[in-house]
């Protein structure tokens, strides 16, 4: 190994699935076999040329990859500073950079031998791509969804019935991504001999965080290659929203080992931090264990964990993937907050001036560029990852800008 | 170190029977009725107590248990008062073993070595915490021996023979062999399976093994003491418990009582369990 790639930060994690002190496998006996079962499975598929193929082949064909790097011209002249680059993730099949894990998720069931996928969804962006592929490929697919998720995101709901599966609601807890999340451990645990555990996001215990990051690397790498192709260099700033944080991983990890380029994180602040209903695991929790690894956690004194709060279902998580508080911690990435409203303000701002209705998500990320941008000189590239488009949102905003359909 | 849980699987032996392990929520509805269903197990049957350290999002547990662990939550259930409670039962009982059984995280809140020497101040004896695998023993399992408070491991039907020592390695008191895939108060266990399971576990250590999970009966409870050295009882308990709120959630009197005289016919059937095979 060269002394470069000693200290490269794309190293992680350690055989013990660790990112510093995060990540881990803290999970039940009964599903530990389970997940060293998929981490040697894993392994064996990333390196097989085989598999990576089938990746490609299906990326370009069926989800449209690559998506373009789209330089937003109208809002770098509204913010007046850096040039706004927006990776069109919303573009993929399904519309959102969900499908990119759950493509290789599915390929690495079906070589595993594996006949029946269950997932969590919050948003039922995760939901919608993992039913999509279960249709593609045969299988039969289970969906763990809040009820609260299902009643703010009805057409997803609808969108995954239609394509086959079977979307379960989830009463316990709020109803939100965390306890569909725990729905699916409980059906994971039951169901050891046939069932694959489609996880959305860098989350759950390991290989999970390290494997969804991987197959959404996919974005960073095409963003280097295209701002190479477009501005023969590497770009300066890089921002994503954070929900469990599979979309920013993916575009992050790439550039780690590049120190010119930072990178900045976007959390939910929902009402606002100091409001204390938010879904900023960073900004406003402390070091847990949860869903099978150790990170960030929104939790009480007990050690109880918090209902978070955000307009976007999606980044409705009191966690975020180990790898994210390790790179907080480390400071290689910062990390910040947008709140509902400034979400809101950002999605149609987006929609009128670029004529992209984004996900309320990445709204989040477009609102933190709004406040950065304009502090950055004309020459400075910024990458913002538009990881979804805004069609399941509609209701949700008509509702809250008092507009009834 | 001979700890409580070791005595009192040397007297059960001794005395050619089966151990009866009931788990209970700690809060759940209350503290104090807890307590009192707490203070009278001994009483009632129970060799071993297990105690649920309640926690927000309990992934391996089935209804009956994360409902209880929301009524604990919702009166005011906490880490301190889980500990209280075992403070107070100690003051009466100096035998009866207590295992406090839950989620980490609680745990890691407060701080491993607060919370060991907590525990041990209180008067607990073994911990069993579901999302700490053998790969994770440095976090809570080694300190805990330390301090000298057993760590009882789950053992699973997944739990091939290739992976058994590994789950043995650092287990004490006893082996508690979950008898089925899956969560808490799901399907119960084949006698026939469980005996299997139980002889497996037997070639890899003198530990005794204890099985849970699905049991509800007191024909059931007997059925698995026949085959192991102990059966522990979850959910059905649990449940009882549950039965004793009225429609605006409240406690009916005498609850303690009925809960406990459920838990007594339990009891009779684990203990009577062998005896019965011997006729
Ligand atoms: C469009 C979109 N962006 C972001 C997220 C948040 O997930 P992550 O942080 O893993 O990218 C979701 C989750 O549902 C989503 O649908």
């Amino acid at each position: 190994m060269s002394a470069s790639q000693a200290n490269s930060l794309r190293n992680g994690p350690d055989e013990r699935g660790r990112f510093g002190i995060f990540g881990g496998r803290f999970v039940a006996e009964t599903l530990m076999p389970l997940v060293l079962d998929l981490d040697k499975a894993y392994t064996a598929a990333k390196n097989d040329p085989a598999f990576q193929a089938q990746i490609d082949f299906m990326q370009r064909n069926y989800v449209g990859r690559p998506s373009p790097l789209y330089l937003a011209e109208r809002l770098t002249e509204k913010f007046g500073g850096a040039k706004i680059y927006m990776k069109r993730d919303e573009l993929n099949h399904t519309g959102s950079h969900k499908i990119n894990n759950c493509l290789g998720q599915i390929l690495l069931a079906m070589r595993m031998g594996k006949t029946r996928i269950i997932a969590e969804t919050g948003a039922g962006q995760h939901g919608v791509a993992t039913a999509t592929v279960c249709a593609r490929f045969g299988l039969p697919c289970v969906v763990y969804m809040g009820t609260t998720d299902i009643e703010r995101q009805k057409p997803n709901v609808f969108r995954m019935k239609l394509l086959g599966a079977e979307v379960v609601p989830v009463t316990s807890g709020t109803g939100t991504l965390k306890d569909a999340m725990n729905e699916a451990l409980r059906d994971w645990v039951t169901n050891v001999d046939n069932t694959y555990y489609l996880i959305g996001t860098v989350a759950g215990p390991h290989p999970y965080p390290a494997m969804v990051r991987d197959f959404q690397s996919v974005i960073g790498n095409e963003t280097k290659s295209q701002m190479q192709e477009r501005e023969g260099r590497l770009p300066d700033s890089l921002v994503a929203c954070i929900g469990g944080g599979s979309n920013a991983m993916g575009l992050f990890h790439p550039f780690l080992d590049d120190p010119s380029v930072k990178i900045y994180g976007v959390e939910a602040a929902g009402k606002g931090i100091e409001t204390g209903e938010h879904c900023a695991s960073l900004k406003g929790g402390s070091a847990g264990v949860l869903h099978g690894n150790r990170t960030y956690l929104l939790q009480d004194d007990d050690g109880q964990i918090k209902d978070g709060h955000s307009i976007s279902a999606g980044l409705d998580y009191p966690g975020i993937g180990p790898e994210h508080a390790w790179l907080h911690e480390t400071g290689r990435a910062e990390y910040v907050s947008a709140t509902d409203k400034e979400a809101l303000e950002a999605f149609q701002l987006c929609s009128r001036l670029e004529g992209i209705i984004p996900a309320l998500e990445p709204s989040h990320a477009l609102a933190f560029v709004s406040k950065l941008a304009p502090t950055l000189p004309k020459n400075h590239l910024l990458v913002m990852n538009m990881c979804g488009r805004g069609d399941k949102d509609v209701f949700a905003v008509a509702d809250h800008l008092g507009v009834t359909l | 170190m001979t700890t409580r849980l070791d005595k009192r699987f040397a007297r059960l032996k001794a005395e050619a029977r089966a151990g009866f392990i009931t788990f209970i929520t700690a809060g759940d509805p209350d503290f104090d009725t807890t307590l009192a269903i707490l203070k009278g197990l001994p009483g009632a049957g129970a060799d071993v107590i297990e105690l649920g350290m309640p926690f927000t999002d309990p992934m391996a547990d089935g209804p009956a248990i994360q409902a209880s662990t929301q009524r604990a939550l919702r009166s005011g259930a906490s880490m301190m008062k889980t500990l209280e409670l075992v403070r107070r039962f100690r003051t009466g009982d100096s035998d009866t073993p207590i295992v406090l059984m839950g989620y980490y995280n609680p745990i890691y809140h407060m701080g491993v070595d607060l919370f060991l020497s907590r525990a041990v101040e209180a008067g607990v004896d073994g911990l069993i915490v579901v999302d700490l695998p053998p790969e994770e023993d440095d976090e809570l399992c080694e300190p805990a021996m330390r301090a000298g408070l057993n760590f009882i491991r789950l053992a699973t039907p997944t739990t091939d023979d290739r992976r058994l020592p590994a789950v043995l390695a650092n287990t004490s008191g006893f082996v508690y062999y979950v008898s089925i895939n899956g969560i808490t108060g799901s399907a119960s266990p084949e006698a026939r399976n469980v005996a299997a399971a139980v002889a497996r576990i037997k070639r890899h250590t003198s530990l005794p093994v204890a099985v849970g999970f699905g049991i509800r009966t007191p024909e059931q409870a007997a059925e698995i003491a026949r085959n192991a050295d102990g059966a522990v009882v979850g959910s059905a308990i649990v449940d009882a418990i549950a039965a004793e709120l009225d429609a605006q959630g409240r406690v009916k009197s005498g609850a303690a009582e009925r809960v406990l005289a459920f838990v007594r016919q339990l009891a009779d059937g684990v203990h009577g369990a062998r005896a019965t095979a011997a006729e």
